[in-house]
């Protein structure tokens, strides 16, 4: 009797230790982890709150209130308020698009999509230069029509744009693919417009992908430095962002500055992952539920 | 509200769905559209909801010409195989999208809609379930949700695509029953696309049964059943027994003689003639009491559930076929596998096929 049980206990660890590592090495495993991190990023952050509070609070402090700072932050949020609803907008379209026609050039689209993310920021600022710089394909043109898009707002947007295309649409893609149409089909079938469809129907089914698209896309949008870089001129209270202003206040030795704004972006990354926590919480419960009382939690929430 | 299908045809690139349909629905019948995956029973269907657009031929909802006309204005419901429940909303919202997205003019009061969605409920019987999200409930059930949502807009037509093709037999046995009955008290039009010819013939009043973006036949269940106008109707309405040759040696084949049966075609003769028998229409016997017997042995038999399934080989021509008897015959001869019996087509239908 003993000897069945010891041997059926046997049995249970030696099938356990076929899918999972001994204790020794799962505690290596995840002590190399949190060593990774700790190096890599748990110290450089916590650097640059310790660099920005260097000279004391009061200092941290006026390195925003300074009208160079101001204006920064200024540019940066409306940059981000013309980009963010754009490229929403825009996403929403090509995704409903890709998802619910068939169209030739559907692969292209897709392809097309993702190129931003493929492309090297620096050169995204260039393509811009090329188009719309004095010995660009439209520079002459635009001169004459006395148009400024280089080294101004509008060359700022433009590149930021470019560069956060993909984060809205490509969200939404795979998730509206593998929803179908037959929803969209049910609603039409029983009445409603292409606008109560959507609003009523699509929408509700999106909203949260859509939510996490934003927020990646608008963390993309305001800390973007590459393609900012090359159309911004660095002109200082006019088109600087915060990134650009950041390297301004490096580059002139002003490390408390520089790493007080820098704390700025860091905070908006933290808040950022906070928010992206909380969505994909919410995006992963509530189509596929077992436990009712989750579902109607997720389901009231509209 | 009668329909009529004039002479439609689909195309998706250059595969032809469906090839010149016709087909007349008077009011209050409840037809299925039957055929294998692929024949274009679904495409008509959705052809006839809006949902997709005929390249060729007309349709006719109630004498007038819709073929041009917006889902909306068809006053049609529509019930997917996958149930398309919202599933963000509540059954009881559900149910009640149709009437909340009419035009305010004509939209009800929120009372009278609540009240609404309740009778609904209560015909489904799922009152219980009004609060639930679609995610909460069994597949029968949210399929009675999707049915209830669409009589909502109280529909001229019903269209059902392969509304219990997603279920359990049990729950599909049901559910079809209740279909019939539903249909009986609400007489309304209906059409049930469905690949389950056993649902078909049990559920509709007339089938029609589609191959390769053709109508084969259309008829009450009976017709099709007793008699198929050719082989695929035959073949796909049940299970059978195919003997091969002309009409003059088909009792030779039967017979199992394949000399005989060979000679006959080596002619010259470009029509070939084929004998179905169904499996329940060969009757076994253990002594000669016909001349139009043959003999084969007993290989396997398969005896549960109601009827007992016999394979037999044709001793003559070393072909397999299949026979059915009831429990009582079967105890009555007492068959054994390896034992040899004598078989007699009790009904046969006779077809001929264009050699190719």
């Amino acid at each position: 009797m003993n000897s069945v049980t010891m041997a059926a206990d046997k049995d249970v660890q030696w099938k356990d230790s076929l899918t999972t590592e001994s204790p020794l090495v799962r505690r290596l495993l995840i002590a190399a982890v949190f060593f990774y991190l700790t190096l890599f990023l748990f110290i450089p952050l916590a650097a640059v709150f310790a660099e920005a509070l260097q000279g004391g609070l009061a200092a941290y402090v006026e390195s925003f209130l300074n009208e160079d700072a101001l204006a920064a932050i200024r540019l940066t949020l409306l940059v981000a308020a013309v980009a963010v609803p754009l490229n929403a907008l825009f996403g929403v379209a090509a995704a409903w698009a890709i998802a619910k026609f068939d169209f030739v050039g559907k692969q292209v689209l897709i392809t097309l999509i993702d190129m931003p993310l493929a492309v090297s920021p620096v050169i995204s600022g260039l393509i811009y230069v090329l188009l719309f710089g004095a010995q660009g394909w439209l520079g002459p043109w635009l001169a004459e029509h006395d148009i400024t898009i280089l080294f101004a707002l509008p060359g700022i947007v433009l590149a930021t744009i470019f560069v956060t295309v993909p984060f809205v649409a490509r969200e939404l893609i795979p998730l509206m693919q593998s929803q179908g149409r037959e929803e969209e089909e049910a609603a039409i079938t029983l009445g409603a417009s292409g606008w109560q469809m959507f609003m009523r129907v699509t929408l509700p089914n999106i909203k949260w992908s859509l939510l996490y698209g934003v927020i990646l896309c608008n963390a993309r949008a305001m800390g973007e430095f590459g393609a900012v870089s090359v159309v911004s001129g660095h002109i200082r209270g006019l088109t600087n962002t915060m990134p650009l202003h950041v390297e301004i206040l490096y580059n002139e030795y002003n490390a408390v500055s520089a790493f007080a704004v820098a704390s700025l972006l860091t905070l908006l990354a933290i808040v950022t992952l906070a928010a992206k926590a909380i969505v994909e919480r919410n995006t992963h419960s509530p189509t596929i539920v077992t436990d009712p009382t989750s579902a109607v939690q997720a389901g009231s929430i509209r | 509200m009668s329909i009529q299908v004039d002479h439609v045809t689909k195309r998706f690139g250059a595969f032809t769905v469906l090839n010149d349909v016709s087909l007349h629905v008077q009011e209050g019948e409840l037809v299925a559209l039957l055929g294998p995956s692929g024949c274009g029973k679904t495409t008509l269907l959705r052809i006839l909801a809006g949902l997709e657009r005929p390249d060729d031929g007309r349709i006719f909802l109630h004498g007038a010409e819709v073929t041009d006309q917006r889902i909306s204005e068809r006053r049609v419901g529509f019930v997917f195989q996958h149930y398309a429940l919202f599933r963000h909303m509540t059954v009881a919202d559900n149910v009640a999208f149709g009437l909340t997205v009419l035009p305010r003019a004509q939209r009800p009061s929120t009372t009278r809609i609540q009240e609404k969605v309740r009778e609904l409920l209560g015909l489904v019987q799922l009152q219980a379930m009004a609060d639930r999200y679609p995610s909460q409930l069994s597949g029968g059930q949210r399929q009675r949700v999707a049915l209830a949502r669409a009589l909502a807009v109280e529909p001229k037509l019903l269209l059902l695509d392969e509304p219990f093709g997603a279920l359990d037999a049990k729950v599909r046995k049901e559910l079809r029953r209740w279909l019939r009955r539903l249909h009986d008290e609400l007489h309304i039009t209906g059409i049930l696309v469905t690949h389950d010819q056993e649902e078909a013939l049990e559920v509709a009043d007339r089938v029609v049964v589609m191959h390769q973006g053709n109508v084969e036949q259309i008829g009450t269940p009976d017709e099709v059943y007793e008699h198929p106008a050719n082989p695929f109707v035959y073949r796909f309405l049940g299970d059978v027994n195919v003997f091969h040759g002309r009409v003059s040696e088909a009792r030779a084949a039967v017979q199992g003689n394949p000399e005989e049966a060979s000679a006959g075609l080596a002619d010259g003769v470009e029509e070939h003639e084929v004998t179905f028998v169904r499996p329940h229409d060969l009757e076994l016997n253990r002594s000669r009491t016909n001349p139009d017997q043959f003999e084969a042995t007993v290989r396997y038999v398969l005896s549960a559930g109601s009827r007992v399934r016999l394979e037999l080989i044709v001793q003559s021509s070393a072909q397999t076929i299949e026979v059915e008897l009831t429990k009582e015959r079967y105890r009555e001869l007492d068959l054994r596998e390896g034992e040899v019996v004598f078989v007699h087509p009790r009904h046969r239908q006779v077809f001929t096929i264009p050699q190719s």
